[in-house]
């Protein structure tokens, strides 16, 4: 197995489809096809072991992918936010590398790689250079992607996605071929995300010709989105919101194109997808919920489910929402205990999953998975009775509370019932007297109050007492990171300070 | 043949049809494709031609399952034969499409 396997039946099928555009680009499957050969044949003369992009999404993404997985070595697609240090050090960890870069970083990095290039350069070559007969290894155990986790917790660890992950992901979750002619493909999430790599692997497998965004703006989202009839596209919960807040005072977002909206990589408030969906009445809502580790979707919330949802008034109906719905057919999900025993529906535990597509490998670390196969996300969660999942948060978030287990997420969803929070962030402070103690802070809408007392008077009526934050503080916003994740270390780290 | 395994790659001995294996059963299967048996990839061809009552091709991307359903290959590469196992011919796996994800 070999992910060049999949732009080879792309290439074959629909070879003279177009397969990527960008302002000034437009490639079809051949030409990526005949590209990443000739990226390849460069990187394997160069002698370099990685082939690395830091760069924002552009054309040079999907060729330098596929070219890495001719050439036999690992993709590394780098956090292009990274300067200085940190950036050295990855680097350092991957050497030699074959390194694709914007041009204004490409002197600046010249002794810090085997080779480094240009985007504009990698693409010219790789386009006028002659392609090399077929030829790549099948050994489904070869490493495709590496990708650096966001170190949010620590030093970066590096997530090792080799070609069977990838593959079985694709033939597990697509169709070959399945989108029609004019189908298109809004990628706005960086290279260095798995969101990122899966929509690529995605969309050239499904024939879906792929517009690039290389830095989101709500706004450019939306005239490209206009301008290119874009049919499909991929959004991070802090997308979304600033889209729906974009679009403003309106009754349809007007984009007729747009058949179906996914979702993912973070928790979406309820009013924001709600919003959504009346704002793009005739979009099919997905929310997909996976990770690195993962191959990128495990679970699937389709728009069965949220036009089911949102037209039920039973609470517990309605309550899949938030769900981030059922597992895919080709994988299995447990919730267990902290002793890794199984548990039933309805009850909070850790989330566990199984399936071809996933590694739970780290760099250097070797593999988390347990000997049949499980993968222990860290994440925490439930079950309903008819599989439906819920995030809780993740389980090193969990609060301990004079022994008692307390999750972040169960607060805030309380916590943002009140009309007056716009966001909130619940985290464990260290207390003299029960070990960890409750902390919310607390981001309000614009023009609204509210006291620190009725706050806690919300949580106490609505979860038992040992709930309720002992401290809470007022911000004008929570600390994102630029893929949407909550970073609460940062969270804490004020608390510690204040 | 040997067992047929999981990600491996087999093809035509008669023309250009080329699977992957996606899922097999733990016993020995058979698997014919325009009237001959498969080979594996690098093997070489025997020389056999197709059969003309195993002509109706194959179509790059489908799947073909047999009847028990335990066996199930990708088209990586199409061609003219028709494929069979267990004396019996294989069937195209309806698509069962999940929404795009991303």
């Amino acid at each position: 197995m070999n992910l060049m396997m999949l732009l080879e039946m792309a290439s074959q099928g629909f070879g003279s489809r177009r397969g990527i555009e960008s302002e000034d680009t437009a490639l079809s499957y051949e030409e990526i096809f005949r590209a990443a050969g000739a990226a390849a044949e460069e990187v394997r003369r160069s002698g370099a072991k990685h082939l690395a992009l830091l760069d924002v999404s552009s054309p040079a993404v999907p060729v330098a992918l596929f070219a890495a997985a001719w050439a036999g070595v690992p993709f590394v697609p780098l956090n292009y936010r990274l300067t200085g240090d940190e950036l050295h050090a990855l680097l350092a960890r991957i050497e030699p590398a074959y390194l694709v870069t914007e041009p204004e970083r490409a002197d600046t990095l010249r002794d810090r790689a085997a080779i480094v290039t240009t985007r504009q350069d990698f693409l010219a070559a790789a386009r006028n250079n002659p392609t090399p007969e077929p030829s790549w290894s099948m050994d489904p155990d070869e490493i495709s992607i590496l990708l650096f986790t966001s170190g949010t917790t620590g030093t970066p660890k590096a997530a090792v996605l080799r070609h069977k992950h990838l593959v079985s992901y694709i033939l597990g979750s697509v169709e070959f071929g399945a989108a029609a002619e004019d189908d298109a493909v809004l990628v706005s999430v960086p290279p260095y995300h798995i969101a990122g790599m899966a929509s690529v692997l995605s969309s050239v497998y499904a024939g879906r010709r792929i517009v690039q965004l290389p830095n989101f703006d709500p706004a450019e989202w939306i005239s490209l989105a206009r301008d290119n009839a874009v049919s499909n596209a991929f959004v991070v919960p802090t997308m979304l919101s600033r889209i729906v807040e974009s679009l403003g005072d309106v009754d349809s977002a007007d984009m007729p194109a747009l058949r179906a909206l996914s979702y993912g990589g973070g928790k979406m408030p309820l009013a924001v997808i709600e919003r959504a969906m009346a704002l793009f009445p005739d979009t099919a809502f997905t929310n997909a919920y996976g990770l690195t580790e993962t191959s990128s979707t495990v679970t699937l919330l389709g728009p069965d489910d949220h036009r089911t949802a949102v037209a039920s008034d039973d609470p517990a109906m309605r309550q899949r929402l938030v769900s981030v719905g059922r597992a895919l057919p080709s994988i299995e999900i447990e919730i267990r205990n902290d002793e890794g025993e199984p548990l039933p529906p309805g009850e909070r535990g850790e989330i566990h999953v199984r399936g071809e597509q996933v590694s739970g490998e780290y760099l250097g670390r070797g593999s988390v998975l347990a000997a049949d196969g499980w993968f222990p996300t860290r994440d925490g969660g439930w079950l309903d009775e008819e599989g439906y999942l819920f995030l809780e948060g993740r389980v090193d978030d969990v609060i301990v509370r004079g022994g008692e287990n307390l999750s972040p997420g169960e607060i805030e969803d309380v916590l943002l019932e009140h009309p007056a929070v716009a966001d909130a962030a619940v985290v464990g402070i260290p207390d003299e007297e029960w070990g960890e103690a409750v902390a919310a802070a607390i981001a309000l809408k614009p023009g609204q109050q509210v006291t620190e007392a009725e706050l806690q008077e919300l949580v106490r009526q609505q979860l038992r007492s040992s709930r309720v934050p002992t401290r809470i503080v007022f911000k004008d916003e929570l600390p994102y990171n630029e893929t949407g994740k909550l970073l609460r270390r940062i969270v804490r780290a004020e608390f510690a300070q204040a | 043949m040997a067992q047929l395994k999981p990600g491996s790659r087999i093809r035509s001995d008669v023309c250009d049809t080329e699977m992957m294996v996606i899922a097999a059963p733990d016993s020995d299967l058979e698997v014919i494709c325009g009237g001959a048996p498969m080979i594996e990839l690098n093997a070489e061809p025997s020389g056999a031609t197709l059969a003309d009552d195993a002509a109706e091709g194959t179509q790059l991307g489908k799947r073909y399952v047999n009847e028990a359903g335990d066996l199930e290959l990708l088209c990586t590469k199409p061609g003219k034969g028709s494929l069979g196992a267990g004396g019996a011919p294989l069937q195209v796996k309806g698509a069962k499409p999940l929404p795009a994800s991303d």
